[in-house]
């Protein structure tokens, strides 16, 4: 990768830093975290309402018109009530978890450009100084995120641990387990993004999307440039990162009572599903920014009553992508059913990490053959024969691991089947 | 400025260093060693290592400390241990000599600069100098150009090391055989 460095630095922060640019930022950063919480109560209201038409059911109907009151209510009433702390647990630790959950999932929120005109930039200009609708882009960018998300696991794990009790302990395990094992392939779906786009910072990566597309209608998106698989693969994986069904495996109500959270109540129990909700979003947010474009878009009136309103577009663009993605997750967990646990660790280590890796050396590859003029047909034919030879043989061994496990729990010595960590605490 | 986030970050770092040996409980102990890992983090971002803060956060914080309490909460060890007893003979004498060889080589480093003990001006020689890349760039035409051989190797050794774990792992038929425990990473 050649060719003139891209800093990534908001040039706001690039010059001198006077009291209009501390204001700027921090009036950014409350907006972000206003925006974050308004997002959540509309979030549940929507859930709840969109699995209610899909139940064939109504939802909340009470609280406001259709019911769009009722997180505000339920928010309410968990503040008000009784604040338990067992009396086995780890006090200190008990008291921490909510908040190593809510945290990251905020600051990883930061990272997301929210608006802009990104025909021209994406920059703003607001009161004198050039900024961009983004709380911050530092320069390791998309890290950020993928540091936030290992530490979410933190505050499940902790919330299980300290609650002094067996069912939080094993939902917690399970959460954890499942929350390392999917970043992995997390990772790598990021990586190839990182590959195409040739930067780590979120603002470039809405930058190099936001140019001229394919045969002038398909846009250069990089759910198109990176063709499909690290899409599917890191909507997957974010899900599973999330917890969120079909990978609710954490909270379990038939196995696990509520999972990590169990012995949470009052204003904790909210946050740990403030978190959950604030994840969600963010989660989103994140694959709008990394496969779609994020706020770049057309912009359809660049003037209203002499103010230059071409960066509200992106706003505009940003949020119907966004709330077409927050639809989706909803859907899938209103229509697919639970996975089993060992379902959910092969699905992990076996088929999605397998997939992201092969996909990524093969965008590696084309990068590589483009570099050295090597013929693009000659490259996807020699990767895709390694493909399915690589394929072939991880089916085999997989296979073969599975033949002689079921031969070991069909032989004498009649131990229990050989499972991941969740089932043996 | 950067002075200050020097303190803090060091008062960060001291402070869990000093949790993870003072702490009874091993939980208590690991999350004081995130404390201290967390605050290193800081002290790299402040040398524009970016990177290597991201790279921090990720693997250490995120990956390998929660690997120490999966082995802490799955052992069942998480109450306060017994210090009576000396699990191998002579450990705290050595303890002892190897620790203060340990603040003899940082006193020495802190009075007579690094050049003393490695020889090199900086650790980076030429290449730290050149205000030109970012140091993930930097970083990666290093790794892949002049110390190819030993990323290859490297990674030849994990891959070993985890077929080494997986053949641990298995039971062997002979119904006598002991069984190691089963982690879920890899």
């Amino acid at each position: 990768m050649t060719g003139t460095l891209v800093l990534a630095v908001d040039p706001m922060l690039a010059g001198d830093i006077g009291l209009t640019v501390v204001l700027l930022t921090l009036a950014k950063a409350v907006v972000a975290f206003a925006f974050l919480l308004v997002a959540v109560m509309l979030l549940i209201w929507f859930e709840r309402k969109l699995l209610g038409g899909m139940h064939q059911r109504f939802g909340p109907t009470i609280a406001g018109p259709f019911g769009i009151l009722q997180t505000l209510a339920d928010g309410t009433k968990l503040f008000f009530k009784e604040d338990l702390v067992p009396d086995r647990s780890d006090r200190f630790v008990f008291k921490l978890a909510p908040y190593l959950s809510l945290i990251p999932a905020f600051l990883a929120f930061a990272i997301v450009p929210l608006g802009g005109d990104f025909s021209r930039g994406g920059t703003v200009e607001w009161f004198g100084h050039t900024t961009y609708l983004q709380v911050a882009d530092p320069p390791v960018g998309i890290l950020l995120f993928l540091a936030m998300s290992s530490v979410a696991v933190y505050g499940v794990m902790l919330a299980g641990w300290s609650s002094g009790s067996k069912y939080p302990l094993l939902g917690s395990v399970r959460a954890s387990a499942q929350m390392v094992s999917y970043e992995a392939a997390l990772g790598l779906a990021v990586a190839a993004i990182v590959l195409v786009t040739g930067t780590l910072s979120t603002h470039d990566m809405v930058v190099a999307q936001a140019a001229e597309g394919y045969l002038g209608i398909i846009p250069r998106w990089n759910v198109v440039v990176t063709g499909l698989v690290p899409f599917i693969v890191f909507m997957i994986a974010g899900t599973a990162e999330l917890n969120r069904p079909p990978f609710d495996l954490v909270e379990a109500e038939q196995e696990l009572v509520g999972g990590f959270h169990t012995e949470y109540s009052s204003i904790r129990f909210a946050l740990f599903f403030l978190a959950e909700f604030m994840n969600t979003i963010t989660m989103s947010a994140v694959i709008v920014t990394l496969f779609f474009g994020g706020p770049a878009g057309p912009v359809l009136v660049s003037e209203l009553g002499g103010y230059s309103v071409a960066w509200a577009w992106g706003v505009v663009w940003f949020f119907l992508k966004l709330f077409v993605l927050l639809f989706c997750f909803v859907w899938m967990r209103a229509t697919l059913p639970r996975f089993r646990y060992d379902q959910l660790m092969d699905l992990g280590w076996k088929a999605l990490i397998p997939a992201a890796l092969g996909w990524f050396l093969f965008l590696a590859a084309l990068e590589t053959g483009r570099d050295q003029g090597w013929s693009e047909a000659v490259v996807t034919v020699v990767s895709l024969l390694v493909f399915v030879a690589a394929g072939a043989l991880l089916m085999r061994a997989v296979r073969r691991g599975r033949a002689s496990r079921d031969r070991e729990a069909a032989g004498p010595p009649a131990e229990e089947r050989s499972d991941p960590v969740g089932e043996r605490t | 400025m950067s002075e200050a986030v020097f303190v803090v970050a060091a008062v960060i770092i001291l402070a869990g260093a000093v949790g993870v040996v003072a702490s009874r409980n091993p939980v208590h102990a690991a999350l004081f060693l995130v404390q201290t890992l967390v605050g290193v983090a800081v002290l790299f971002v402040l040398n524009d290592a970016h990177f290597l803060a991201a790279v921090q956060v990720v693997v250490y914080a995120g990956a390998i400390v929660i690997l120490f309490l999966f082995v802490i909460m799955l052992l069942g060890v998480d109450k306060a241990e017994e210090l009576r007893v000396e699990p191998i003979f002579g450990q705290r004498p050595l303890a002892v000599v190897v620790g203060a060889a340990l603040a003899a080589a940082l006193a020495t480093v802190v009075v007579a600069g690094a050049d003393v003990l490695t020889g090199l001006r900086r650790a980076g020689g030429d290449r730290a100098l050149d205000g030109e890349a970012t140091d993930i760039e930097r970083m990666g035409r290093v790794l892949f150009g002049e110390f190819a051989l030993a990323v290859e190797i490297t990674a030849a050794l994990l891959t070993v090391a985890v077929v080494g774990a997986v053949i641990l792992t298995r039971r062997s038929p002979r119904p006598e055989a002991t069984e190691a425990p089963v982690s879920g990473d890899a």
